[in-house]
């Protein structure tokens, strides 16, 4: 049973134990940092993959559009441009909701993926997994359709009475493709051109 | 605005029992009777507020600086043991009336999930008030949590209410304490699902 | 008194979540789907055996005045030690379980499992109770869980039988987590309560 208490005992017994704890989990940060890196570092690059087609390497970069910054990762496979992987954070209907939006250097939506969201279960959550809404973002070419819910007059389905979600998901996507225009420009120039031939044909 | 924002959102269309399930414990246990549940809110509030304030501040002042993000769990549960400690003695000497109401409920502050909860949350959970998403600040904190354990003694106080009237109710035998307690508080978080969506 | 009846006392004599009626809060949020009870349940597990081992070694030495601080500190050691583990190797669930992976310091079952029974006795024993009030706390969780998917959800351990239909939604929010335990109680206490 305890030990009989008096000031030196509990400040010795509390103070090492404190000292022994915290090296303990000084010594298995360290140890751990490689592997959670990498879980994080494997996540990112899941998800980009999933939002852009096939590509080699990437770079972290950030653009800002009317007072907000905007971080993507721009894809290259060889030297050739692939798309951009937009991170965009908009207020949804529970909380922050960020998605990562892929588009491709001719300003087409390629795919998008939920990087995190605090929606209703069942809902609004559905916006990570009702196939329908999301298949509808595959292709998405904003030149041609309107970026808004039908109700709003646009060409987005929303899901099923989570229509807050779905302008919520709208918005972020709308605010990729105008952070994208944003890089634009010089980049399509000398590399747009080789990828944008392609990306007409498969949609004919 | 923003701070209404908050303050509405943390009492009725986030609240901390009905819709984060923290506190539990407490908020069963000692919700027989309106006084000692009173008490007890009034206490979560204080400590709350105030550790809050303490866990915010060592976490932007000493672990982000130096790193030391990975001993948080361990640094905030400590904080929050030395002061519930030191608030009873400060009050013992100080009031000692204020001390008779809360006494006996302060040691069980520190297992209280919903002190810890807060602390955590407010540094590291994103939240959208006032447009885009960021972590709060100290004031936001602080508003935050004060109307986050304002929602903890709302819910306790209307339970606890209902329980008084359970108490004397013919419940089935296999329903009597607990069970019939979680039903009826399973019924008063349907009715907060109501304001769901009121505060983005 | 055997090892193995001290792991079959957790299970239903003394079941943490409904006859000891501790540890509430992850008990409430994290079932919402039978995986997330039986993780929630795992990783409290993991904790209760390595505090409880860790404290029936210590006690002896520990001052009666400091000692809720000390076992204090022992519990966040491993519950921090649990969080960089899941962070590495299960990054999804820890983003699922969220809050209440560092919640455990202060699930009371953990300090009460210390308190009454590791500082009284030796490692093996304390080991054993652990697993045994751990698996009654899993158990539990993955029941409730289960109950909440099929009801709310309508799958079984992520295989859905209603063909992508929507369930009773409310069963997987907070009102469905209240009624589910409630009912479940009842269920304990009318057929495997002994009286």
């Amino acid at each position: 049973m305890a030990a009989k208490s008096n000031l030196v005992n509990m400040v010795l017994v509390l103070g090492t134990t404190c000292l022994l704890c915290s090296g303990i989990l000084a010594g298995a940060y360290a140890l751990t940092k490689e592997p959670i890196d990498a879980a994080a570092a494997e996540k990112t690059a899941r998800s980009i993959g999933e939002v852009l087609p096939h590509f080699t390497e990437t770079s972290y970069e950030s653009v800002e559009v009317d007072g907000k910054t905007y971080n993507y990762y721009k894809a290259v496979d060889g030297d050739r441009l692939v798309g951009y992987a937009v991170e965009s954070t908009v207020v949804g209907f529970g909380g922050p909701l960020s998605l990562i939006v892929g588009i491709t250097p001719d300003g087409v939506v390629y795919n998008t993926s939920v990087l995190s969201h605090s929606e209703t279960p069942g809902l609004g959550a559905k916006c990570s997994t009702d196939e329908k809404f999301i298949g509808q973002w595959k292709g998405f070419n904003p030149a041609e359709k309107k970026l808004s819910v039908r109700k709003d007059g646009g060409d987005v389905d929303a899901i099923t009475a989570s229509t807050i979600t779905s302008r919520a998901y709208t918005l972020a996507v709308e605010n990729a493709v105008a952070a994208v225009k944003a890089i634009g420009g010089d980049v399509n120039a000398h590399t747009g051109a080789s990828v944008k031939p392609m990306e007409e044909a498969s949609n004919e | 605005m923003e701070y209404f924002l908050i303050i509405i959102s943390a009492i009725f269309v986030n609240n901390i029992v009905l819709a984060q399930f923290l506190g539990i414990c407490p908020f069963i246990g000692v919700s027989n009777k309106l006084s000692t549940a009173s008490g007890m809110s009034m206490a979560v509030c204080f400590v709350i507020t105030l550790a809050t304030l303490v866990t915010w501040l060592i976490n932007h002042y000493l672990l982000v600086p130096f790193q030391l993000e990975f001993l948080q769990t361990i640094a905030f549960i400590l904080v929050i043991a030395a002061l519930v400690q030191m608030v009873e003695i400060v009050l013992k000497k100080v009031s000692p009336a204020l001390y008779q109401a809360l006494g006996i409920f302060l040691p069980l502050i520190t297992t209280n999930c919903a002190v810890l909860g807060v602390a955590i949350t407010v540094v590291t959970k994103e939240f959208t008030f006032g447009g885009e998403a960021h972590l709060l600040n100290l004031g936001e904190s602080l508003v935050y949590a004060f109307a986050t354990s304002l929602g903890y003694g709302l819910a306790m106080v209307i339970f606890a209410g209902i329980r008084e009237h359970l108490a004397l109710s013919d419940v089935p035998k296999a329903f009597k304490g607990v069970p019939i307690a979680l039903v009826s508080v399973g019924i008063l978080a349907l009715a907060f699902m109501g304001f769901s969506g009121m505060v983005k | 008194m055997s090892k193995f009846k001290l792991i079959t006392d957790g299970l239903v004599k003394n079941n943490p979540t409904f006859v000891l009626l501790l540890g509430m809060c992850p008990t409430l949020a994290t079932t919402t789907s039978a995986i997330n009870g039986l993780s929630m349940g795992l990783a409290t597990l993991f904790v209760l055996v390595l505090s409880n081992m860790a404290i029936s070694l210590i006690a002896p030495v520990v001052p009666d005045k400091v000692h809720i601080p000390v076992y204090i500190v022992v519990i966040a050691t491993f519950v921090t030690l649990l969080q960089f583990l899941m962070q590495a190797y299960t990054p999804s669930m820890y983003e699922t379980l969220g809050l209440f992976i560092p919640l455990i310091v202060v699930n009371c079952i953990v300090l009460g499992r210390a308190e009454a029974f590791a500082n009284k006795h030796g490692v093996l024993e304390s080991a054993f109770d652990g697993i045994g009030v751990g698996l009654g706390f899993t158990l539990a969780l993955t029941v409730l869980g289960l109950v909440r998917e099929i009801l709310g959800s309508g799958s079984v351990f992520g295989w859905s039988f209603i063909g992508g239909r929507d369930g009773m939604l409310a069963f997987v929010m907070a009102p469905g987590a209240f009624l589910c335990l409630g009912y479940l109680m009842v269920l304990f206490n009318k057929f495997l309560k002994k009286d």
